[in-house]
């Protein structure tokens, strides 16, 4: 398990380092002089000529990417433009609202789809199969933000079960931290779940076909201990890997679902940033972002060596 | 005696499979749910294109007395904010949308296939290169890299189908170096390399026409989710600017109203999912049809 914890990581550390350069050059897409177009509405000389001070335009590319990388790794994630405000500061006071967003979305889609799939196997073209089948089909398509907004209408507008709109930490008040993310992390979780539900389903029908689990069901184990502690586990493998493309879309979805909710995360950052085109707040949020995405990866790769011994090994 | 026995095995091989594989329509009609999902957006295309005909309004004739109504004689689907035709807006705004998101997929087809083709026939370095490019890319969320290109470029509906073409291109990328990679192996495009065909020729006429089954299933489901990412981009304001109509700003601007007048988000909202759902579902259609005879084994 160590080997495979090194191997992923030789892969992930670099892959972080070049991210970063993408994320640094992205001001080379800014038409025109960047130092013009960042400096707001009708600029004068002195605010632009500030402006290419702050993002250290003068000196030559490859330097100021040194320069900013040197200062990531140090935990520096540069000033913003328009306040001062450090980004790293602004960024991980917004990063537990997205955190508790994307685990609970993450909670909802995973035993939503796995308990849906593991039904509609167990009982394959019943009744119970085909609606999960349809519902499965109608939950990827369905747009997440559309679901939110109806959630709202239906159980903070209609019913005044959930809040509509904001958001309390976990630390302040667990009941309320719940009672606000529920709604924006159904949206969320729905579609994943609906993706994840279709995995499990077509890994567990291949699985509950095999040998040893007619050995299992013919000893007189309980169904629950058959697909609990045989079949699951070997199911699980495109159900992971399911789980990690779901979740780097979700983390995307925070951007929308954020706004719609007025949750305080990094999606409304990255949301208010571009607006103001505070390019220095827009790298931070994409970096975190990508940093993100690729520990779930590698996540995701290391569970493999959890479900499968033999994925250790090679 | 062996003769007979080699033809024999020869037509048993050869002969039963042929006349059983109706062909590619035959498949792809057989399948319900990929046919009716092919009928709905033939609908939703049709009507979206004949909006100027058969829309009732203008899609942004105001008429402020008769704001936020509900479904009426005269407007069927009833009036936003400023007293605009729902419905009518509802068929321009379909337009905007189906065109950008084909907008969207077509950028990423014209830079993934290609450059999948190259890398997946070329190999060596161009392929490692070309695949760890397409590996960073992935690392991002889509519609965050997307946002992330808006902030460089400006907010706007071109922009914003520029951005999803380059998010989505890796995607049809990985798919169209794989497929290469199979029928740059198969004994027919050795043939045509060995007797010294350049691959300018052999690409076009042998590689891509193997290739453009999984693409095209491949495009078939990234239009549902273009039309997704384009939806939510306008919804934010990134994408279409108002007073120009998508289904993602009716959304955006119906999401204010809701309070008072829910139908405002209901409609655009089914209009995408039924155009998603139909995407989808044609792309499994496309998938089974266009799908080697094996996959009928385990049915």
């Amino acid at each position: 398990m160590l080997g495979l914890l090194v191997r992923r990581l030789a892969f992930t550390i670099p892959m972080l380092v070049v991210v970063s350069f993408c994320v640094f050059s992205l001001i080379v897409l800014v038409p025109g002089d960047p130092a013009v177009s960042l400096a707001g509405e009708n600029p004068d000389p002195e605010q632009i000529a500030a402006v290419r001070e702050r993002l250290g335009l003068n000196d030559p590319f490859l330097l100021q990417f040194w320069h900013w990388f040197t200062g990531v790794l140090r935990g520096d994630l540069g000033q913003s433009l328009f306040s001062s405000q450090s980004v790293a500061g602004a960024v991980f006071a917004r990063l537990p609202a997205t955190l508790s967003l994307a685990l609970l979305s993450l909670t909802v889609a995973l035993v939503l789809g796995v308990a849906v799939g593991v039904l509609a196997a167990m009982r394959p073209g019943t009744w119970v199969d085909r609606v999960a089948t349809f519902a499965a089909s109608l939950g990827v398509a369905v747009p997440y933000f559309w679901v939110g907004m109806i959630l709202v209408l239906l159980f903070a507008i209609n019913l005044t079960i959930f809040p509509a709109v904001g958001y309390t930490p976990l630390h302040e008040n667990p009941l309320q931290w719940f009672l606000h993310l529920f709604l924006p992390a159904t949206a969320l979780g729905l579609a994943p779940a609906a993706v994840i539900a279709r995995q499990t389903r077509a890994g567990m029908t291949g699985v509950l076909r095999e040998d040893y689990v007619r050995t299992a069901t013919a000893k007189g184990l309980p169904p629950a201990r058959v697909v609990g502690k045989h079949a699951l586990k070997n199911a699980a493998i495109p159900v992971v890997t399911a789980f990690g493309l779901e979740a780097s879309r979700l983390i995307g979805g925070t951007v929308v679902i954020e706004q719609l909710f007025a949750l305080p995360g990094l999606g409304s950052l990255a949301y208010t940033s571009v607006f103001a085109r505070d390019f220095p707040m827009v790298q931070g949020v994409l970096l975190v972002v990508a940093a993100l995405v690729l520990l779930i990866n590698l996540l995701v790769d290391l569970s493999y060596g959890y479900f499968n011994p033999r994925i250790r090994q090679s | 005696m062996t003769t007979t026995a080699d033809t024999t095995a020869a037509l048993a091989r050869t002969a039963p499979v042929a006349p059983t594989r109706p062909g590619f329509w035959r498949r792809f009609r057989d399948n319900r749910p990929a046919f009716v999902a092919l009928v709905v957006l033939a609908l939703l295309v049709a009507a979206s294109l004949a909006a100027p005909l058969i829309a009732p309004y203008s899609p942004e004739a105001i008429d402020v007395p008769r704001r936020l109504s509900l479904s009426t004689p005269d407007h069927w689907l009833g009036t936003d904010s400023l007293g605009r035709d729902t419905l009518s807006r509802l068929l321009y705004a379909g337009r905007v949308s189906l065109l950008a998101a084909a907008t969207a997929v077509a950028i990423a087809t014209v830079i993934g296939v290609p450059l999948g083709l190259l890398a997946g026939y070329v190999g060596g370095k161009p392929d490692w290169v070309l695949g760890r490019i397409g590996d960073v890319l992935m690392t991002f969320p889509a519609i965050i890299l997307a946002i992330a290109i808006i902030a460089a470029m400006g907010p706007g509906l071109q922009t914003a189908m520029i951005a999803l073409g380059i998010v989505y291109a890796p995607r049809l990328f990985r798919v169209a170096r794989a497929a290469t990679l199979q029928v740059r192996a198969e004994t027919y495009v050795e043939a045509s390399i060995s007797i010294g065909t350049p691959a300018w020729k052999i690409i076009p006429r042998r590689v891509l026409p193997n290739v453009a089954s999984p693409v095209l299933v491949q495009v078939s489901v990234m239009l549902a989710a273009a039309l997704l990412a384009e939806a939510a981009l306008s919804l934010l304001g990134l994408g279409v600017i108002p007073p120009t109509a998508s289904w993602g700003v009716m959304l955006g601007s119906g999401f204010k109203e809701i309070r008072s007048t829910p139908l405002l988000v209901f409609w655009p909202g089914v209009a995408i999912a039924l155009a998603t759902l139909a995407f989808n579902l044609i792309g499994d259609g496309l998938r089974d049809a266009l799908g080697r005879r094996t996959r009928k084994a385990d049915s």
